[in-house]
């Protein structure tokens, strides 16, 4: 894939401007010169979806880092795109509240990068991801524009959802810079249960029994690693009370299946997957993960790991050519998308098919950035 | 100017003769949804089956530049079904059939005009359940719930239609048929289902919607609390939420809504100024514990009388009264209108308190029944239309309800759309480029503006010529200019 490596991104000239005012002026500016602009967070996932195919200016929101107004006793909190994650997690549990998310490399990524990359982890089984916690959002578009949607309470259908569609659109609409999200309360205890299924076929039904009852479980995982079998792992959350009878049942659902506790360092799965070399992000069906898995499981030089939660999101790390996966989990209604790529391997594009809605969605960037000016190339279909 | 013969002609060739409604007598009945004070007449009403036949039907409009109408179960509040004059209203009837029920990965695949409920009793037996459940759910329809972003009493807990909706096929307004999202999670590109949902029939009309379905939960419990009045009712609810906890639902009423719903339903309410309800729901362990907690933080706020329905025809005799609450206020008023503002939850009390006064400023009655967990008011105002000048005075009214939500923070609508009735609110909530930028949206999906044209934005934007392709400068090709 031709275009722009991360090295030479990282030597380009930055912009970090203080307000959404000099946000709007520094777009303006680059969109009127033919600038290309990278939107730039805290920089943990610049090197994700294609190597964009011009860039002239890197445009970072770190300044950009109030929390602007916790409403706590409304569950909403409002914050510029440049806020730290897990800053705003700490300010939140002032409170006794949270974001409701668990996103990679909390203590550097941002708001806004978090939201541009759509990037959710396991507690999304029980709160939804990023397109259902956030209720508002401050877009500034290409030519200057600043443009509110959404607003700051829960329920609101005035217009159309623009924040959903910023969402996920690694800043290619628009650079994010400000955003309101509902939020959930603590949880009062937390337990989390590891059980061993024998094999792949095993997790699978297992999984599935799980989802077929009516435990009210936050999350369930499996990860899988070369040469390992399979583990799932299941997070209460709740009451003393509450927690007790749901691992009593659980015990029950698991029928031989051995459950034990090996405490929450099995969520930091996904982290350490991340933090290896390639990261492919893949979604299937929930009754698909062991088909994924085998497939996953013949990809490369045999050194992989994965977790994939039990909505059919997995995170893989895999060294060897993508292609025949893709197709595999294409081909059954999957998508997978190359996060980071393989050293040493040939290239391959990042997203993958976005189906007949394509041309849709170049319609909607050139009318939102119609000269390419944000991080040209690297979304889906060259956008 | 109306529809000429070779256009009906046309419309007959592809739906059949009885598939078309161009009769005047017949057409009344389409000049409007749930929101009768707002009428046009439409040319005619095509009544397709299939995917198909919708984009011919499409093609046709497009081709003639007729402005279209996708219509449900046409039970709208805010007139997002009434047809543009003369225009074409597509009638999604009868394409009403639900075509896969994906019970390991918990989908179900529908057609635009099944009935809410339907989905729900289609999966019941295996102990699913949709989770969107608007009051009217026993008539609307899930396409006229994807237009509308319909919500419901348990969306607190479960979220908005757009949670449950993973994927659609859609037509677009020039007769194309694309595919919005996928039966798996996070389709690769914008996530086009998020917007679309909710769009008010303004995108393209919806001919195949892919949902998520639900477990029931282990146990449900809904305690019904009598305050003295809507405030401690309130400060009761800030309490619930302060304490952690997440109810399924918590549903508010006041004296005179309580009084419609008796006369209407007899739920056997008790005689108070604030009834709560509130549901909660998980496993039984769970529900006992914090159902404890609800009753004493209920007591603490001054509740004088409350009730546990544990059994579901307790339950239902509960909710009765609440769910019939838009209908019962007829009792008790010759005409009524909805509204649907939300506020902050904590402005409550003082919102309140407010409409008390404008209420009682202007002679004009208003009954509150709130959706209390999420702050999504309904006020319900009484008038009638005999009496000169009530008319005019309620719908002023109302919208002085709809200015204080804004200034509180607030939206003037959480679940029943702009539509026609709410549109010229908008600049009050929205600033110029904000509206502009939201019309770029949908100039990229409708550039010529036939679907639904005149929904949501006060002034249409023309859509223009498409601007040009970007081309880059010379200087970037030879790679000078690439950094400065």
């Amino acid at each position: 894939m031709p275009g722009i490596e991360i090295e030479s991104l990282r030597e380009l000239r930055v912009a970090e401007p203080e307000s959404e005012q000099e946000v709007s002026e520094a777009l303006r500016c680059a969109d009127g010169e033919g600038v290309a602009v990278i939107p730039r967070g805290g920089g943990t996932k610049l090197d994700w979806g294609n190597p964009p195919r011009r860039a002239g200016l890197l445009l970072s929101t770190a300044r950009l880092n109030r929390i602007v107004e916790h409403a706590w006793a409304d569950l909403t909190v409002t914050v510029e795109a440049g806020c730290r994650f897990a800053e705003l997690q700490r300010a939140l549990a002032a409170h006794g509240q949270r974001l409701a998310l668990d996103p990679l490399w909390p203590e550097q990524a941002t708001i806004g990068g978090v939201l541009s990359t759509n990037d959710s982890g396991a507690w999304r089984l029980a709160y939804g991801g990023l397109r259902d916690l956030i209720i508002g959002m401050t877009l500034v578009l290409a030519d200057g524009t600043i443009a509110r949607s959404g607003g700051k309470v829960v329920k609101n259908v005035a217009g159309y959802d623009l924040p959903k569609l910023a969402t996920g659109a690694l800043g290619t609409l628009g650079v994010i810079t400000q955003a309101t999200f509902r939020l959930h309360p603590l949880a009062r205890n937390t337990r989390t249960l590891t059980l061993a299924p024998a094999d792949t076929a095993a997790a699978q039904a297992l999984l599935l029994r799980i989802q077929d009852t009516n435990l009210a479980h936050t999350a369930l995982q499996w990860r899988a690693e070369a040469g390992r079998p399979p583990m799932l792992d299941v997070l209460f959350e709740g009451t003393d009370a509450g927690i007790a009878a749901q691992t009593a049942r659980l015990a029950e659902v698991a029928g031989r299946v051995s459950v034990a506790e090996l405490g929450e360092a099995v969520w930091r799965a996904r982290q350490e997957i991340a933090d290896r070399g390639s990261l492919v992000k893949c979604s299937v069906l929930p009754a698909e993960i062991a088909d994924a898995m085998g497939a996953i499981g013949r990809t490369g030089d045999g050194n992989w790991r994965a977790v994939f939660q039990a909505n059919g999101i997995g995170w893989i790390s895999v060294d060897g050519p993508l292609e025949p996966l893709r197709s595999r989990i294409e081909a059954r209604g999957g998508s997978l998308c190359v996060l980071r790529r393989p050293r040493g391997h040939s290239p391959i594009e990042a997203w993958g098919g976005a189906g007949d809605a394509l041309p849709l969605m170049r319609a909607i960037k050139q009318r939102f950035d119609p000269k390419s000016t944000l991080n040209p190339g690297r979304f889906v279909g060259g956008i | 100017m109306p529809l000429s013969a070779e256009i009906l002609h046309r419309f007959e060739a592809v739906v059949g003769a009885r598939g078309v409604i161009s009769a005047p007598d017949e057409l009344r009945t389409y000049e409007c949804d749930g929101l009768t004070a707002y009428r046009a007449a439409p040319g005619a009403v095509v009544l397709p089956t299939t995917s198909a036949e919708v984009q011919a039907v499409v093609r046709i409009c497009h081709a003639a530049r007729i402005p279209f109408v996708a219509r449900g179960s046409g039970t709208g509040l805010s007139g997002g079904a009434m047809p543009a004059a003369n225009g074409v209203v597509i009638s999604l009837a009868r394409m009403n059939r639900i075509l896969e029920v994906d019970f390991p990965n918990a989908r179900i695949v529908v057609e635009p005009g099944v009935i809410n409920l339907e989905v729900t009793g289609r999966v019941a037996a295996a102990n699913y359940f949709y989770a969107p459940d608007p009051s009217s759910q026993s008539v609307c329809s899930i396409g006229g719930n994807v237009a509308e972003n319909s919500g419901g009493a348990h969306c607190l807990k479960y979220g908005f239609t757009t949670t449950h909706v993973l994927a659609l096929e859609v037509v677009l307004p020039d007769g194309s048929l694309v595919h919005l999202g996928k039966k798996t999670l996070d389709a690769p590109g914008y996530d086009l289902p998020g917007i679309f949902v909710g769009s008010e029939g303004t995108l393209g009309i919806a001919t195949k919607i892919t949902l998520r379905i639900v477990k029931r939960p282990e146990c449900v419990q809904t305690l019904l609390a009598a305050f003295p009045s809507t405030t401690e009712a309130g400060a009761a609810v800030s309490a619930i939420i302060g304490a952690g906890m997440l109810p399924a639902a918590i549903e508010m009423m006041d004296r005179l809504a309580i009084h419609a719903a008796e006369a209407a339903v007899h739920p056997n309410y008790p005689e108070c100024g604030g009834l709560l309800l509130v549901e909660l729901d998980g496993p039984e362990a769970e529900v006992r514990a914090l159902m404890e907690q609800v009753n004493q933080i209920c007591r603490a706020h001054g509740a004088w009388e409350i009730r546990l329905a544990q059994t579901e025809t307790e339950r239902m005799l509960v909710w009765k009264g609440r769910k019939a609450a838009f209908a019962s206020v007829g009792r008790i008023s010759p005409n009524y209108i909805v509204q649907d503002g939300v506020i902050p939850r904590t402005r409550l009390p003082q919102v309140l308190h407010r409409i008390e006064e404008m209420s009682a400023e202007s002679g004009i009655r208003v009954a509150n029944v709130f959706h209390a967990g999420d702050g999504n008011l309904h006020p319900m105002v009484l008038y009638d239309h005999r009496v000169a000048g009530q008319e005019k005075a309620a719908i002023a009214l109302s919208e002085k309800i709809l200015e204080l939500c804004i200034e509180e923070g607030g939206s003037i609508t959480g679940e029943h759309g702009v539509g026609e009735e709410k549109k010229h609110m908008m600049p009050k909530m929205y600033a110029e480029p904000d509206l502009d930028t939201m019309q770029r949206l949908r100039c990229a999906f409708d550039p010529h503006l036939l679907s639904n044209p005149a929904k949501i934005f006060p002034r249409t934007r023309l859509c223009g010529d498409k601007p040009g392709e970007y081309t880059p400068h010379p200087l970037e090709v030879a790679g000078v200019a690439e950094r400065f």
